[in-house]
C-alpha cells in the first residue's frame, strides 16, 4: 500500500488525523499530569481537570456544529448520506455531553461543594442535553425514511442555535460558577501560562479528532447496512414480482 | 486628593488579595509527585489510551475489510 493510500485516505485506519489524535491525547496525559500548574487554593490540583473536563464541551459543541452543517446540506439536497452523519455526529455530541457532565458533577463535588448546583450553565446543559434526547426520539417515533431525514433535519436546524445561546450565551449574563461567566475571572486571567495552553489545546483537538475518527466508523457502518437492505429489498421484490 | 486617597487603597487592597493568592502552603501533590510514583499512574493511563486506539484501530479495518467485500 503506497503512503498516499496508508496517510492521506480518511478511510485508512493509519490515516494521518487518527495518528494525530493518538499522539495529542498521549501528549496530554503524559504532561498534563506532571506539567506545573499555579497553586490556587480549593482548586488546587484539580485545576488539571481543565484538560479533560473542559475538551469534552468542546468536542460536545464541535460534535453539534458538525450534526447542524450536515441537516442543513441534507435539506438542501436529500442523500441518506448527510442524514446518517447529522444524527451520528449527534449521538457523538450526546456522549461526550454525557461524559463532561459526569465529570463536572464530580470536579463540583470537590470544589463547590455539591454534585449539582443551580449554576445556569449546570441547568442549561441538562437541558441542551434534553433537546438532543428529543431529537433521537423524534427519530425513534416516524416510520418513513424521507420523512423522518427531513423532519428531524428541520429539527436540528433549530436545535443547534438554542443549545449554544443556553450554554455559551445565558449563563455569561448571569450569575454563574463557572470560570469566564458572570463576571467570573476565566482560567486564563489565572495562568497565561503557555504550557497549559499548549496541553488545554491538544487535548481539545485530540479528543474531537478521536470523536471524528469513532463518529466516522458509525456512519460507514450505516451506510454499508443501508446498502445491505437496499439490496435486500431490491431481491424481495423481485421475489415478489415473480 | 480623594482620587489619590482612593488610588491607593485600591492598590492596597489589590496587593493585600495577591499576597493572599501568593501563599505558597496551598495543598498540591508535591510530595506524591516527589516519590515518583505519579509516573505508574501516568503510564497505566497511558497504556489504557494505547489500548483503546488499538480497539478502534482494529475496528476500523474491520470496516473497511467490509466495504471492499461490497464493492466485489
Amino acid at each position: 500500500m503506497s503512503v498516499n493510500q496508508t496517510f492521506f485516505n480518511n478511510r485508512s485506519p493509519l490515516a494521518w488525523w487518527k495518528i494525530a489524535s493518538f499522539l495529542l491525547l498521549l501528549f496530554v496525559v503524559l504532561k498534563g499530569f506532571t506539567s506545573p500548574v499555579p497553586r490556587l487554593p480549593i482548586l488546587n490540583e484539580t485545576i488539571r481537570n481543565l484538560y479533560f473536563h473542559v475538551p469534552m464541551w468542546f468536542g460536545m459543541t464541535a460534535f453539534l456544529l458538525i450534526a447542524f452543517i450536515h441537516a442543513i446540506l441534507y435539506l438542501r439536497k436529500p442523500k441518506a448520506l448527510m442524514d446518517i452523519r447529522s444524527v451520528e455526529y449527534t449521538n457523538t455530541g450526546l456522549c461526550f455531553g454525557v461524559l463532561g457532565i459526569l465529570t463536572g458533577m464530580f470536579w463540583a463535588k470537590a470544589t463547590w461543594g455539591a454534585y449539582w448546583t443551580s449554576d445556569p450553565k449546570l441547568n442549561a446543559a441538562a437541558i441542551g442535553m434534553l433537546i438532543y434526547s428529543a431529537y433521537i426520539v423524534l427519530r425513534g417515533s416516524i416510520q418513513d425514511e424521507d420523512q423522518r431525514a427531513r423532519i428531524s433535519a428541520v429539527f436540528n436546524i433549530f436545535a443547534f442555535p438554542a443549545f449554544v445561546s443556553l450554554v455559551y450565551i445565558l449563563p455569561r449574563l448571569t450569575d454563574s460558577l463557572h470560570p469566564g461567566n458572570g463576571g467570573n475571572p476565566g482560567f486564563n486571567q489565572y495562568d497565561r501560562d503557555r504550557e497549559m495552553n499548549i496541553i488545554f489545546y491538544s487535548s481539545g483537538l485530540g479528543f474531537i479528532l478521536l470523536g471524528v475518527w469513532i463518529t466516522s466508523l458509525r456512519v460507514r457502518l450505516r451506510a454499508l447496512q443501508l446498502k445491505a437492505d437496499q439490496r435486500f429489498h431490491a431481491s424481495s421484490s423481485v421475489i415478489d414480482s415473480h | 486628593m480623594k482620587n489619590i486617597i482612593s488610588k491607593l487603597l485600591f492598590f492596597f487592597l489589590l496587593t493585600l488579595s495577591l499576597s493572599v493568592n501568593a501563599q505558597d502552603d496551598v495543598a498540591m501533590a508535591d510530595g506524591f509527585r516527589a516519590d515518583g510514583k505519579i509516573y505508574v499512574v501516568i503510564v497505566v493511563f497511558a497504556i489504557i489510551l494505547t489500548g483503546l486506539f488499538v480497539y478502534v484501530f482494529l475496528l476500523d479495518r474491520k470496516i473497511g475489510k467490509l466495504e471492499r467485500e461490497e464493492k466485489n
